[in-house]
């Protein structure tokens, strides 16, 4: 007999994550809590594949940033065959890498949440989508649209496939950069650069309506992991670890990503799926971090690219007495900028004299038994760790994800919200919006946070202290 | 006499043919396209996919053609409704027989079994899955063995035993517990027999067996090397 399996879309939606709401005796908001079920089996899928497979294995994990899985998979792959890649492979990489860094941000400002900042929280949610803001403002969206469309070109000339291409291949990358590919992305980052930088200007001139989000939107103090270049630089694909406390103080610097361990622990919770990573000398919950677009220009000490560079300066204003930035709320600027400082950087990558240099791959076989490779994704620091046998099979896999970093902050960061906003026993339109637009500024990297494109996809519910549902939101 | 030259009927036009021809040599020097397998030209055929059926006027059932020489006057069809269903169903059940992901497979867009279902068409697979659990056999300094991706063609059997000469590889159990395996099913790393020529690698006509350190998709074959091989060496009688 046949049996046809259906996966339902909607109940994978469903099944990824539910916001609960729990208040105390007095009625009021005792904790906010994010739930999501998260897929795991990656980690045991892969335990006895070959290692060379793994990034073609572990980019399929995300549709939305697959080309970092790929690198940091990639990554972790030349650190198991113990090479430096060519230094054409690096710069490709890194270029690589920017597509994917621009689209994603593009997705994430543009399409997902500029319907929040340019429409307004409190705005008719039938009309608060990417659509409702091509009515309202068609060229932001328009621009928009072409901006993220332009980073997924360079992913697809580059990588010859825009989705799980498999370019990038241990050793560094399988052809070298054609002169036509270079002068191709060369000539649309002007334009690229232009619609940031609008992009920006429109943020400054709408930040001064979104003070209450600005306050509550996980406004608290946390540290900051990221990686940042040796000499302290912005740096989205390699580098060393840094941690910065609230008051910007560095509490750790360089440290070596492959002794991730060392540093970052993994707590559990009953009621969630995805671990909550802590830094371990401060132990959990009070080892609290961000990671992310935030966290990495809160830690970084430059971008060094001109335009990046400006901004970066503003960006610093927003904090009194030189503290780090600490509302989530400008994970969406740390964004716009980084979009900048990719163009530019890349822009500077195309132009380097070696850029079509033929030596792009390293040949070697295992002479680790173990290796870690570790980028910053769109959503911020990824690790990949992989143990090898002789033959060099997969005997254990371990990936840390953006959004893991990121989930106690996350966690934090609704619990602040729905103090604010939810009172009563009832769901208010205006305090779903706004619970949910701060899951947004995470941009958390679960197929809900993309699908239904701004639409509420999450679902809510509210608790009384024994645990009984007083009210549930959802919209189909 | 073996290389008497006969008439036959091919999907309706009359062509030339030697008796000592199969009908698969002869659809190829007539440049019709008969689908394939386990055959692969320059190793002897053993008739073990059945992909290669045809109809043959006045025989009720169907033959393969790697297998079944010419007659004279012989009136041959290869391609009808009848035989797309049976290749459909063949390809879906080998599919189905063990674990294809095509999308992280280092054969992707270079495998014969991937091409065969493009090009019949299929689209989803109507039998159920069978997910064995199978273990990938690394142990060897340069190839991998990934019995997940084996459809038994034994093409790795025969080129390692008719060409290379070794016999490193076999086939043990039986039915649906069929797997190929190196000398008495000992790692291929440990193997005594193994010259570690490839040429099996390159006779597989999947991603079950690949040179280590492929990335998906880069594990590129010629299998057309082996008619090479024996042409050059004379054939084996
Ligand atoms: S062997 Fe062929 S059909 Fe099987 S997974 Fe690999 S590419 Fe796909
Ligand atoms: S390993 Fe390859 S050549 Fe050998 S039987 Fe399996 S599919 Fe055929
Ligand atoms: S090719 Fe004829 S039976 Fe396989």
């Amino acid at each position: 007999m046949s049996k046809t399996i259906t996966i339902d879309p909607v109940t994978r939606i469903e099944g990824h994550s539910k916001i609960t709401i729990q208040l105390n005796d007095q009625g009021q908001v005792d904790e906010a809590r994010f739930h999501v079920t998260q897929f795991r089996g990656f980690e045991k899928f892969t335990e006895g594949r070959p290692y060379y497979e793994m990034p073609g294995i572990t980019a399929r994990i995300c549709g939305i940033c697959p080309i970092s899985h790929l690198l940091a998979s990639a990554k972790a792959c030349d650190d198991l065959l113990g090479v430096r890649i060519p230094a054409a492979a690096d710069r490709a990489r890194r270029i690589l890498h920017m597509g994917q860094t621009v689209q994603s941000h593009a997705l994430s400002f543009f399409h997902l949440s500029a319907p929040d900042i340019l429409l307004g929280m409190d705005a008719d949610p039938a009309k608060r989508h990417v659509l409702g803001l091509a009515q309202a403002h068609p060229e932001i969206a328009k621009e928009g649209i072409w901006l993220r469309m332009f980073g997924q070109q360079v992913i697809e000339w580059l990588a010859g496939r825009r989705i799980h291409p498999a370019w990038v291949v241990p050793g560094g990358v399988a052809t070298p950069l054609t002169a036509e590919v270079r002068d191709k992305i060369l000539e649309g980052i002007p334009r690229a650069i232009e619609i940031t930088q609008r992009a920006l200007e429109l943020w400054h001139g709408v930040l001064g309506e979104f003070k209450e989000e600005v306050a509550t939107f996980g406004n608290f103090p946390t540290h900051f992991l990221s990686l940042t270049a040796p000499d302290g630089g912005l740096d989205l694909y390699d580098g060393n670890l840094r941690l910065r406390d609230a008051q910007r103080g560095i509490v750790a610097d360089q440290l070596d990503p492959t002794a991730y361990d060392e540093h970052i622990g993994e707590a559990v919770e009953p009621w969630s799926y995805l671990k909550m990573p802590f830094y371990r000398p401060q132990g959990y919950p009070e080892g609290i971090y961000r990671v992310g677009p935030l966290a990495r220009l809160n830690n970084a000490d430059h971008c060094g690219t001109e335009l990046a560079d400006k901004e970066l300066a503003e960006f610093r204003k927003l904090s009194a007495n030189g503290g780090a930035v600490l509302s989530s709320f400008h994970y969406h600027y740390a964004r716009l900028i980084e979009i900048l400082y990719c163009l530019e950087t890349a822009r500077e990558l195309l132009n380097h004299p070696d850029c079509l240099d033929t030596n792009v791959r390293a040949v070697a076989q295992p002479s680790r038994r173990e290796g870690v490779g570790v980028a910053e994704a769109p959503r911020g620091t990824l690790i990949h760790h992989y143990r090898i046998n002789d033959g060099g099979q997969i005997a254990w896999a371990n990936l840390i994800i953006a959004t893991g970093h990121n989930n106690m902050a996350m966690n934090r960061g609704i619990t602040q919200a729905a103090k604010k906003f939810v009172h009563g026993d009832r769901i208010e339109e205006g305090a779903l919006n706004r619970v949910e637009a701060v899951i947004r500024c995470y941009d958390p990297c679960l197929s809900c946070s993309t699908h239904a494109l701004g639409q509420m996809t999450l679902r809510l519910q509210l608790l009384d202290s024994n645990g009984n549902v007083l009210d549930e939101k959802a919209r189909a | 006499m073996k290389d008497e030259t006969i008439l036959i009927t091919l999907n309706g036009k009359t062509v030339t043919a030697t008796r000592d021809e199969t009908i698969l040599d002869v659809a190829w020097a007539n440049g019709v396209d008969i689908p394939r397998l386990c055959h692969l030209k320059g190793l002897t055929s053993v008739g073990a996919c059945r992909l290669c059926l045809v109809e043959v006027a006045g025989v009720p059932r169907l033959l393969a053609a790697c297998v079944t020489r010419v007659t004279d006057g012989m009136e041959v069809t290869t391609d009808s409704p009848r035989l797309q269903s049976h290749r459909k169903m063949i390809v879906e059940l080998l599919f189905a027989e063990r674990n294809h992901i095509c999308a992280f497979c280092v054969s992707s867009g270079d495998c014969e079994l991937q091409d065969l279902a493009q090009k019949l068409g299929i689209t989803h697979i109507r039998y159920p899955y069978r997910f064995p659990v199978e273990e990938v056999d690394a142990t060897h300094s340069r190839f991998v063995h990934d019995p997940n991706r084996c459809v038994l063609c034994t093409r790795c059997v025969r080129a390692c035993g008719e060409v290379e000469g070794a016999r490193t590889w076999n086939v043990k159990n039986r039915s649906i517990l069929s797997r190929v395996m190196t000398d008495l099913d000992q790692p291929w790393g440990d193997s005594l027999t193994c010259t570690s020529c490839g040429k099996c690698v390159q006779a597989c006509p999947t991603g079950a067996l690949a040179e280590k350190g492929r990335a998906t998709g880069e594990n590129t074959k010629t299998p057309g090397l082996f008619p090479r091989l024996t042409s050059m060496r004379g054939t084996r009688d």
